[in-house]
């Protein structure tokens, strides 16, 4: 046995295809003394690694899990353990051939090859399958079945090989020791290891390894089912493992696969059986694995009867026999995304959990990248585990989101469809003013934002906005939002911003600080508003945001609310170690209210004493006022692109700020607006940007067409990529596209984002980079009397007047370049908000 | 010909079993539950009879409702028909449980072969088929490993040190078949599909219970491996050599 070392540089846990992946990577970007240790034997310790499907189908509507999954394949099939044999995706109703057309959009917006076929075709590939069931199948020839354990056994063999790791199989992890928020020490029941960097790959026991040092990994294990009927004969004739494609079927949320001269029967359709990390036996207790659970038939036989359905020429044999059925566990998450990075709550603790076999080793270069450069290759936004708001991490939070995610895994789901589980956590003070208005609600990182308002519905008709035809189009949308848009451009409207979260900064070395962090110049004058970029190391989007000069050693950051716990996590761990800047989270103690619009002065002024003049108050400026009795700091700035202000109050005075601000806006036709407003209608009329959508990781300012006149001489995180950046020519620039008129679809249709953008002849557009061209952001811009998409475009096609394809549930719709860069379309000199 | 075969719900154990805290019983709160493969044997061996002969092919047990779920298992086999005796204990004792089957008998349609396996899974008594015969007096057969139908007569094969020991009983008898009588099919999905819609007769149990308490459970202790050393350097090799001929790995 392999003596236990005391001192290690990372200590990874979990010996899956994760933790073995990380491992492989780690070393080769150089780390040494990797420890890499498991609680179960080796090659299959016991964890789902080990009784996973292990098939990969590359097209997801994520960019993100399809480029993890695509990376994984290449290194499954450069280690010689995966085996293609094509999948079909196949539809047994028009709702579900809808989405397989949503499929092939995604398939071209992200380069895989893939095509529609007919049920014969679907039987001529699989032809022991009743092809009377399927309406239409998704083909994609490149799905493959691959060799997890296989692989990771050579990961671990290349690593050790290159002197980097040790192993230590059959060894429990006791403790997590940490000092001062940071990891020292692994102590286990072979020895104890100094180390200051630890990776819980742990699968579904992460959220106890985790527990060890003080953080959460927020998963719940879950059941997945799974039996093999066989043996059947066409099956065991190929004498291979698998021989035919693999099939979806998608609607009764199944999958079955050739596993030998068995068929394998899995489903994402019985009701959700959660369990705890606590409870899973071990593995001398587990009568097979310990993540192999005992079946629960009664869950399955509605599954059994829709296997019968499709392939009853081969299921109903009476020499076709149920030889192995499992409850399998595997991980879920409220959001259903993995949870990479390193835990907001101590460093060098990383988690790589929630992570399927298909973006296992995927996961591993971009976790060893991040830990050895400081960001991935890949933009992790969406799997940053410092994503989570604290009421996000609770159990009772990630139990009811994973039940209520579980059934959506092979579901249809809707760009803008709202969790129902676990609602109504976060509300503003100024929620019960908003019920009563019928605000339709929307939920942020648990906050709740009217996103349009009832009360507004005769707006519709009296500014005369279209309805949308189609009901997808129209899903979890409501032609108010227009309403309420044109309606703020012509008087002015109040808008719930409270889910912003607020971050407050002081001491001595508070300008150093957020001058490290920022793009933007921060030593201005007290009083000013300074709009900003974050940019990672590598000089790509962390966010971008509003940071307010209060004092001279006082900051306030106001940033977004879905992002604002990556964002507390990213000012979090730069805080200098001296205590020379406090960072505290100001989000619940401060409520915000927009108030917007060519009569936001005259409304403003009705209810202040203060100056609100120009003059007085002077656009990208903050001052405290009195509304009342109350106390407001507002700042006067826009993403709508209209005159007005943030106000910013104590939340226990916002019902009298709303009623203040309802009351004296109502002469001047003030109307309450929703954040489908200021989030898509009239931020994308001014083409402002959004994290998320057009700002991420593979973008920095320069192609976002929000690098700065001056560049500061400060250092900065990020900058000398962003110098870098701003002196060359930008791969590729963000555009604002409109619909052209007309309907190919015979009637008006809206694309919802995501889609890829086309030449005219209907080529996929990729940059230099190779980073394609798809819809980041889609909406109306009722004052524009059009249809807009904004998409990162290569130079050649970034040329205004430009004609293009986006391609939208099976037809192509004729776009127009209308803005390369950030000029806004609509008030293009921001005559209104200045 | 019409059988019946008498299965027990056990739980489906790893290799290390659990004990609740109290140390009577296992600990099953993360188990599943099956029949023993004794039984699974005596289900296969009954339908084939019953496919054979045109007869009928019943499954009994005793106990809550949850151990309907081994009634439909055996269902999903072939069995035809189930007949649950409802006594409130998981797990009454073997005079219990051959009250309940023998109560059951006297109200269910006669049968011409009563089987059980030869001791359940987890108390692994061996009582019960045993104590039903006895109380109906018919002839009984343990550890059976054969059967063949002869008429109005089966005959019963049982392995012995000896040999093979052949038993011809009249009908109706009793046997405790052993596993390795025959090899049991998987379940078929659409066997599973109708055993879930079969009806299952549930039948009062006679409430009595036995006189044999569980007292407390207790792990075998551990097997420890003895180290002997058998000498130091090149001085070893004759004890080595006589080691392993003593295996006979080396002639």
């Amino acid at each position: 046995m392999t003596p236990f070392p005391d001192r290690a540089q990372v200590v990874v846990i979990g010996a899956g295809i994760v933790g073995n992946s990380v491992v492989h990577h780690l070393a080769r970007l150089g780390w040494r003394d990797i420890l890499l240790v498991d609680k179960g034997p080796l090659p299959d310790p016991g964890g789902s690694t080990g009784h996973a499907s292990n098939f990969v189908f590359p097209v997801d509507h994520s960019r993100e899990i399809t480029q993890l999954t695509a990376d994984s394949s290449r290194q499954y099939a450069e280690l010689g353990t995966l085996t293609t044999c094509g999948g079909i995706e196949v539809a047994r109703t028009p709702e579900r051939v809808q989405e397989l057309h949503r499929r092939m959009s995604s398939a071209h917006a992200w380069g895989i090859d893939a095509e529609l076929i007919t049920p014969a075709e679907v039987a001529e590939k699989v032809p022991f399958l009743d092809p009377t069931v399927v309406l239409r199948g998704f083909w994609t020839p490149s799905v493959a079945v691959v060799d997890p354990l296989r692989a990771g056994e050579l990961m671990r063999e290349r690593a050790t090989a290159a002197g980097a790791l040790t192993v230590s199989a059959m060894t429990e992890v006791l403790a997590v020791d940490t000092d001062d928020g940071r990891v020292t020490r692994v102590r286990t029941d072979r020895g104890d290891v100094d180390t200051e960097y630890v990776v819980v790959a742990c699968g579904v026991w992460s959220p106890r390894i985790a527990a060890l040092a003080g953080a959460t990994i927020p998963l719940t294990p879950a059941v997945h089912q799974m039996i093999d009927v066989g043996p059947i004969a066409e099956l065991a004739a190929t004498g291979r493992e698998i021989a035919f494609p693999i099939v979806r079927d998608m609607d009764p949320l199944m999958y079955e696969r050739q596993s030998g001269a068995d068929l394998e029967i899995g489903s994402y359709a019985h009701r959700p059986i959660l369990c705890e990390p606590d409870d899973i036996p071990s593995l001398a207790a587990a009568a097979l694995s310990p993540t192999q659970l005992p079946f629960t038939p009664d869950d399955f036989d509605p599954q059994m009867e829709a296997a019968l359905e499709l392939f009853h020429p081969v299921l109903d044999r009476p020499d076709a026999g149920i030889r192995h059925a499992i409850n399998g566990l595997l991980s879920l998450t409220p959001d259903g995304h993995p949870l990479l990075g390193e835990t907001p709550e101590v460093r060098g603790l990383w988690s790589a959990a929630a992570v399927w076999i298909k973006e296992g080793p995927g996961v591993g270069r971009l976790i060893a990248e991040w830990m050895t450069e400081g960001a991935p290759e890949i933009d992790a936004a969406a799997s940053d585990i410092a994503r989570f708001a604290p009421h996000e991490r609770t159990r009772h939070h990630v139990r009811a989101r994973a039940c209520e995610g579980f059934n959506k895994t092979y579901g249809i789901t809707h760009p803008r469809e709202q969790w129902s589980s676990d609602r109504g956590v976060r509300r503003s003070p100024f929620h019960e003013r908003e019920v009563a208005l019928g605000a339709e609600f929307f939920e942020v990182a648990g906050w709740e934002r009217p996103q349009w308002y009832a009360s507004n519905a005769p707006l519709v008709a009296e500014l005369g906005v279209p309805d949308r035809p189609h009901e997808w189009d129209a899903r979890w949308w409501s032609p108010i939002i227009d309403a309420e848009h044109l309606a703020m451009r012509r008087s002015a409207a109040m808008i719930d911003l409270s889910a912003f979260s607020q971050f407050d900064v002081r001491g001595p070395g508070a300008l150093a600080y957020v001058q490290h962090l920022t793009v933007a110049q921060m030593d201005r004058p007290v009083g000013r508003v300074i709009y900003t970029p974050v940019l990672a190391p590598d000089g790509g989007f962390r966010s971008d945001l509003t940071v307010v000069r209060l004092g001279d050693r006082h900051f306030r950051v106001v940033t977004g609310g879905s992002d604002g716990a990556r964002d507390l996590a990213w000012f979090t761990r730069h805080l200098p170690r001296d205590g020379s800047v406090t960072l505290t989270d100001v989000t619940s103690a401060v409520c915000t209210l927009g108030l917007w619009g060519p009569r936001a002065r005259d409304v403003l002024a009705a209810i202040t004493d203060e100056d609100v003049s120009d003059a007085a108050f002077p656009f990208a400026t903050a001052r405290t006022i009195t509304i009342g009795s109350i106390p407001v700091l507002a700042l006067r700035l826009s993403y709508v692109g209209e005159l007005g202000w943030e106000l910013h109050a104590p939340t226990e005075c916002g019902l009298r700020l709303w009623d203040a601000v309802a009351e004296a806006g109502a002469p001047h036709g003030l109307v309450p607006a929703g954040i489908g407003v200021y989030g898509t209608t009239a931020r994308m009329e001014k083409g402002y940007r959004l994290v998320g959508h057009e700002l991420d990781a593979e973008h920095g300012p320069v192609e976002a067409g929000l690098a700065l006149p001056g560049l500061k001489s400060q250092d900065f995180v990020g900058k000398a990529a962003y110098t870098k950046a701003r002196e060359g020519e930008p791969e590729a620039t963000l555009c604002t596209l409109t619909l052209d008129p007309g309907d190919p679809a015979g009637h008006p249709r809206f694309p919802q984002g995501g889609e890829p953008v086309l030449t005219p002849d209907g080529a996929r557009i990729t940059d230099r980079r190779g980073r394609p061209s798809f819809v980041t952001s889609a909406g109306a811009g009722p004052s524009l009397g059009t249809y807009l998409l904004m998409a990162y475009l290569p130079p050649w096609h970034a040329v205004e007047g430009t004609g293009l394809l986006v391609e939208y549930l099976g037809e192509r719709y004729p776009v127009t370049v209308a803005r390369a860069g950030r000029t806004p379309l609509f008030d293009p000199d921001d005559t209104r908000m200045r | 010909m019409d059988v019946l075969v008498c299965v027990k719900r056990v739980p489906a154990v790893g290799a290390e079993i659990l004990l609740t805290a109290d140390g009577t019983a296992i600990d099953t709160r993360h188990l599943g539950f099956t029949i023993g493969p004794h039984e699974e044997c005596a289900v296969e061996e009954a339908v084939r009879i019953a496919e054979r002969t045109g007869g009928s092919a019943g499954v009994l047990t005793v106990g809550p409702p949850e151990t309907e779920e081994q009634l439909r298992y055996a269902l999903s086999m072939g069995a035809d028909h189930a007949v649950r005796v409802d006594t409130p204990e998981t797990d009454p004792d073997p005079e219990a449980t051959a009250a309940a089957v023998t109560g059951a008998l006297g109200e269910l349609p006669p049968y011409d072969l009563v089987l059980f396996g030869e001791a359940s899974a987890d108390a692994g008594h061996a009582q019960v088929g045993f104590r039903v015969a006895c109380a109906l007096r018919r002839p009984v057969v343990g550890g059976v490993k054969g059967i063949d139908l002869d008429g109005d007569r089966v005959l019963l094969r049982r392995e012995s040190p000896e040999g093979v020991e052949v038993h011809e009983a009249p009908l109706p008898a009793v046997a405790a078949v052993l596993e390795g009588l025959n090899l049991p099919r998987y379940p078929t999905i659409k066997g599973r599909l109708r055993a879930k819609k079969a009806p299952i007769r549930v039948l009062d149990g006679p409430g009595a219970t036995g006189g044999l308490r569980t007292l407390r459970l207790r792990h075998r202790p551990e097997a420890r491996a003895r180290t002997v050393v058998l000498g130091h350097g090149a001085a070893a090799a004759p004890a080595v050599v006589d080691v392993l001929a003593e295996l006979g790995i080396v002639p």
